[in-house]
């Protein structure tokens, strides 16, 4: 007996590899790997119906862009591709007053964005992804031209101060029925 | 010449596996770490579009989520193909988002309320005008703060 004690023999230590494999192999099935991403709005908040009307805005900054039922895309009435969207909203917001028709400043610009209730989501993903595309090469341009660097690569004042400059002003208009085309 | 020659016969050791529970322990933990554990039960279809400016929700326990879809085949025999709105377990109505908003706010930290974010996770293929009415509904039930949920990459990659 107390050679045996002596010994001390050593836990087999084999078996402690499938054991972590076993919980590995759990987790790999029971998790999914993908991180949530997406396009971040703010919804207007609900006004009180007795609140006077907000000051009308000039027709020239504001920039309508329409979906109808079958995914058609219209700008200012006028039928467009969505790959031309971005190019066109970029024209609309950095016009500086130059051509009639755009708007007076980045300040000044909205965006508003009407949809059919028939309107598909991938096709309004693709139109907030061109607009929200169009303000951040704005930004973009406007921060090379100041700091030198990218947006992303501003500090928080810096980032302000350019957000300030290119606000972003995507409305999304309260439903209507705008029918097929 | 050598000193220090050994005698005997040369022995291959064998390996030693002490250490590969070390390796897969590091491993299980990296996916322990990366990976979130899947809440709900899907009951609904959820291709998701595709975009590029795209923004990372962080905060995983301040994102509360709503599924939107057509039924998942197996389900379309008792609630058919038409799209519908999926709320923690179960399929729910319009005005059922209200009462679901105060519930999820009540069960985070005050300070943190209005830092509560409403992820809509719908399917590509649903229409605007459900959309729209879940948005009405977020904003009278004050949740103000959305996100679409998209997969990154190129807009309209899967479109045939």
């Amino acid at each position: 007996m107390a050679s045996r004690r002596r010994e001390n023999p050593e836990i087999n230590a084999g078996s402690m590899a499938d054991i972590a494999f076993l919980l590995l192999i759990f987790f790999l099935v029971t998790t999914t790997m993908d991180t949530d991403t997406g396009i971040a709005r703010k919804l207007p908040p609900i006004l009180p119906e007795n609140l006077p009307p907000p000051p009308p805005i000039r027709e020239k900054n504001v920039f309508v862009v329409l979906i109808n039922s079958n995914d058609n895309l219209f700008v200012e009435d006028d039928y467009m591709d969505v790959k031309e969207l971005r190019e066109e909203a970029k024209k609309f917001i950095s016009n500086f007053g130059r051509l009639e028709n755009y708007s007076d400043n980045p300040q000044k610009a909205v965006i508003s964005l009407q949809n059919d209730r028939g309107t598909s989501y991938e096709m309004f993903i693709a139109v907030q992804n061109e607009l929200t595309a169009a303000y951040s090469e704005l930004r973009n341009e406007e921060s090379k031209k100041r700091f030198g660097k990218d947006f992303s690569e501003l500090n928080e004042k810096q980032a302000k101060e350019i957000q300030e400059f290119y606000p972003q002003k995507i409305s999304e208009a309260e439903p209507v029925n705008l029918g097929g085309g | 010449m050598s000193k220090f020659k050994k005698g005997g016969k040369k022995v291959t050791p064998g390996i030693s596996t002490a250490s590969l529970p070390d390796i897969v322990f590091i491993l299980l933990f990296f996916f322990m770490v990366t990976t979130t554990m899947r809440e709900v039960t899907l009951l609904v279809d959820n291709r998701k579009p595709y975009a590029t400016e795209i923004e990372k929700l962080e905060r995983k326990s301040l994102v509360s989520y709503i599924y939107v879809g057509a039924p998942k085949a197996f389900l379309q025999g008792q609630f058919g193909s038409e799209p519908r709105m999926q709320l923690n377990d179960s399929y729910a109505k319009l005005n059922e988002i209200s009462q679901w908003a105060i519930a999820e706010r009540e069960a985070i930290n005050e300070a943190e309320r209005t830092l509560l974010t409403v992820s809509i996770k719908a399917d590509k293929e649903v229409k605007m005008g459900l959309i729209t009415d879940i948005k009405q509904e977020l904003r009278k039930a004050q949740m103000l703060k959305i996100n679409y949920s998209t997969r990154k990459g190129e807009i309209f990659t899967d479109r045939n």
